[in-house]
């Protein structure tokens, strides 16, 4: 441990410096994934491991063990016929959400970015603006547009003798569901897909122009084709949104007796965990649904780089 | 939200846990005892509370008592009910919960379960004279132990539009089957126009309801405990809520919506079963009725009978985690006792308190605003309130109110059984203890 290593390094020190450089630039982002996000799921999934067990008429010091339960909590939660009717009201959900949000967005998309759009910054603003009203006020705007005895539409409806359908209960709960989330979510992927249409080389237009392309023709030959990768990620992303279906459901519960406490699975996890007080419960619940947003998304995602990568490669053998 | 309105006007229970805990499963709990020795040197407490304005109330004891105590208090705002509760919990595990919290009747038990909450006997045993039996029943669980300070209470009542009674030419029910009658009178002579709802999004009304017919959810004999949600006595009130719904004399539509003030502020509603915070929450869901609405004893199952239920409620508790149990207990019986601490939280807070004396005292005398023409609001809620039936808290009522929720509203909603979503609330409740390892009897 003698002799001065600072003052005059040795070759052999500056290599092992070189070497652990990678990792130390590594280190601030690998403290902060560890503290704020294994460390947490791994807590999450050992909690979902264990259960609480009371023994006698559970009062007073000591009458609360938390013990290990192994499976029994998934066992339970797969089973649970509540989380699974959820998952399928969330499905039928995003069946309607989905293609509606992704089509309108694609379709306001184009029509902003051809030639002959007026306004097209205050339309895209105006577009994108719902998807800064933060969910609950969102919710809670429609809920009241919701409600026959409130919303001025039932007004008008009411005053033209049209028919005033009960948007909060059976099928069109849905869609009121569905039409609060496509409001709110068509401008931002609106703008994700706008911005890689304004990417696409203005030479490709030149040629198509000079082969003699409609617009229509440029729009579905070569925009919609050069923006699929956008088109993906968006559906990603409205994948894993859909899953996670929380806030809207949530606020639109007080308003009608057709929304239960667990109408999506995130919200019987919440309803375990707070309502309930089965924190263990919740945890294994939760692990599930991750493990499925996973597959789901990935899988798609997987499928639609292999279709991507044929797509090339059969384009490249023409 | 209107439900958070609601709750800032007292949520009030009276009456107890009609439970005769075996004194082996408290032989644990005598835990007070080692700092009861006097405190000495300033102690600094937290407190965490729902009640609006109750800042201003503690500034009395921080000035007066408090100073004499060198005992300084200090609130920290929370949600309320069953939100605090879970946060209290969380808090525990850590070992971390605040000296003093608030607490429903109702969460008692679940907060003693799980040990949260102090035994303060030896510090506010005194008080018990102070409050009705049944409600001072509610903080011991039936036992030597006392858990909490009773702060307020929510006997039940029937509010009706006084005015519109007149001109439909209907009289006020004093039994419920009077009550039905009227719900039909009223559809015949004007068939848009309800007498009430249904609600489901509320399971202390329901609670409350069942209290009054006599209901004792939660028992214990010996070393388990007995679920009776499904007894005779709810079964009777479900049933007569469900076929009031399913001939559609009343509404089925939830409350505290935007749909359900309307309907209260423009008459399409002219009855409301409510507790005495109500005059609170008409203030804000039906304000162009001011003066137009009166309160009447909560109608009977039989003509003979005088008994009405808790809906809310709340108490103030020690946690086992304080250090200064002693003199949180001291804040606490202070709170819930003197003369002027009742004062303020009733002109501050707009509480209605537990202590008796406190209930006819000067801040009582003049009725509250919206009330103004029934002078006699609160001697009629004080006598009221005497005639509060016992109640019986488990360890899950959170399991319990949570399956109300859903298994009613699906009822309510489809005008189907309510027995049945009855059932359903038992057997959930059970299977819940079951799996937490309580001893049921079946």
């Amino acid at each position: 441990m003698k002799g001065a290593p600072y003052a005059h390094p040795s070759p052999t020190t500056t290599l092992k410096r070189a070497r652990s450089a990678p990792y130390l630039f590594l280190l601030p982002a690998t403290t902060l994934f560890l503290l704020f996000f294994a460390l947490p799921i791994g807590y999450a999934i050992w909690l979902s491991f264990h259960k609480v067990k009371v023994s006698g008429l559970g009062l007073g010091a000591g009458a609360r063990k938390e013990v290990w339960a192994g499976l029994e909590n998934y066992t339970d939660a797969l089973t649970d016929s509540e989380l699974v009717d959820g998952a399928l009201r969330v499905l039928g959900y995003g069946c309607i959400v989905v293609p509606v949000m992704l089509g309108l967005a694609l379709l306001f998309a184009l029509m902003l970015d051809s030639e002959k759009v007026r306004l097209a910054p205050f339309t895209r603003l105006a577009i994108f603006l719902p998807y800064a009203v933060p969910g609950v006020v969102a919710a809670l705007l429609w809920g009241f547009l919701y409600l026959p005895d409130v919303s001025p539409f039932y007004f008008v409806l009411d005053r033209l003798g049209l028919p005033q359908p009960d948007l909060l209960d059976g099928g069109p709960l849905y869609l009121a569901l569905s039409n609060i989330a496509v409001w709110g979510g068509t401008g931002f992927n609106m703008i994700v897909i706008y911005t890689s249409l304004q990417a696409i080389p203005a030479e490709v237009y030149e040629a198509a122009k000079l082969d003699g392309a409609t617009p229509l023709q440029v729009a579905l030959r070569i925009k919609i084709p050069m923006v699929a990768p956008s088109l993906v990620l968006t559906f990603f992303f409205s994948i894993i949104a859909t899953l996670q279906v929380f806030t809207e459901p949530t606020t639109l519960k007080p308003l009608t007796n057709s929304v239960s406490t667990t109408w999506s699975p995130l919200m019987k996890v919440y309803q375990d965990a707070f309502g309930k007080g089965d924190i263990h419960a919740a945890a294994a619940q939760a692990t599930i649904i991750a493990l499925a947003t996973l597959l789901l998304s990935f899988g798609f995602l997987r499928a639609a780089n292999r279709r991507n990568k044929r797509d090339v490669s059969q384009g490249g053998a023409r | 939200m209107p439900n958070t309105k609601r709750r800032f006007f007292v949520r009030s229970a009276a009456v107890s846990v009609a439970v005769a805990l075996g004194a082996t499963a408290l032989a644990a709990c005598g835990s007070s005892d080692d700092d009861s020795e006097a405190e000495s040197g300033p102690v600094s407490l937290t407190y965490w509370t729902w009640t609006p304005g109750m800042d201003k109330v503690v500034d009395l004891w921080n000035k007066g008592q408090g100073k004499k105590d060198q005992i300084t208090v200090t609130v920290k705002k929370q949600a309320s009910g069953d939100t605090l509760v879970t946060k209290i919990l969380t808090a525990h595990k850590a070992g971390k919960a605040p000296d003093l919290v608030q607490a429903e009747y109702q969460a008692l038990p679940t907060l003693v379960s799980n040990d949260a909450v102090a035994d303060i006997a030896s510090e506010v045993g005194d008080a018990k004279s102070k409050f009705a039996d049944g409600v001072w029943q509610q903080t011991t669980l039936g036992t030597d132990a006392v858990y909490a300070v009773p702060q307020d209470i929510g006997p039940m009542m029937f509010y009706y539009r006084e005015d519109l009674f007149k001109k439909y030419g209907l009289t006020v029910p004093t039994t419920w089957e009077q009550f039905a009658e009227t719900a039909r009178a009223l559809k015949k002579k004007s068939p848009d126009t309800d007498l009430t709802t249904f609600s489901a999004n509320d399971s202390g009304l329901f609670a409350g309801l069942a209290q009054q017919a006599g209901a004792k959810w939660w028992t214990t004999s010996g070393e388990k405990w007995q679920v009776a949600i499904d007894d005779a006595a709810s079964q009777k009130v479900a049933k007569f809520w469900g076929d009031l719904v399913k001939e559609g004399a009343i509404d089925n539509q939830p409350m505290y919506t935007p749909a359900w003030n309307k309907a209260l502020n423009t008459g399409k509603q002219i009855a409301w079963v409510s507790a005495v915070w109500a005059p609170g929450t008409l203030t804000t869901a039906a304000p162009d009725t001011k003066g137009k609405w009166a309160m009447a004893p909560l109608p009977q199952w039989s003509q003979s009978e005088n008994v009405t239920g808790s809906w809310g409620g709340s108490s103030t508790a020690v946690t086992t985690d304080s250090e200064h149990k002693a003199a949180a207990a001291k804040f606490a019986a202070w709170l819930n006792t003197d003369g002027d601490a009742l004062t303020a939280l009733a002109k501050e807070s707009g509480i209605y308190p537990a202590s008796t004396s406190a209930q006819l005292s000067g801040a009582f005398t003049t009725p509250p605003d919206y009330f103004s023409n029934q002078p006699d609001f609160y001697t009629k809620a004080a006598e009221i309130a005497e005639t509060t039936a016992p109640s019986a808290w488990g360890p899950n009522v959170n399991v319990a109110y949570t399956t109300f929720k859903d298994a009613f509203g699906k009822a309510a909603k489809n005008k189907s059984d309510f027995v049945s979503a009855l059932t359903t609330m038992q057997d959930d409740t059970v299977a819940d203890l079951k799996k937490q390892g309580f001893e049921v009897s079946e």
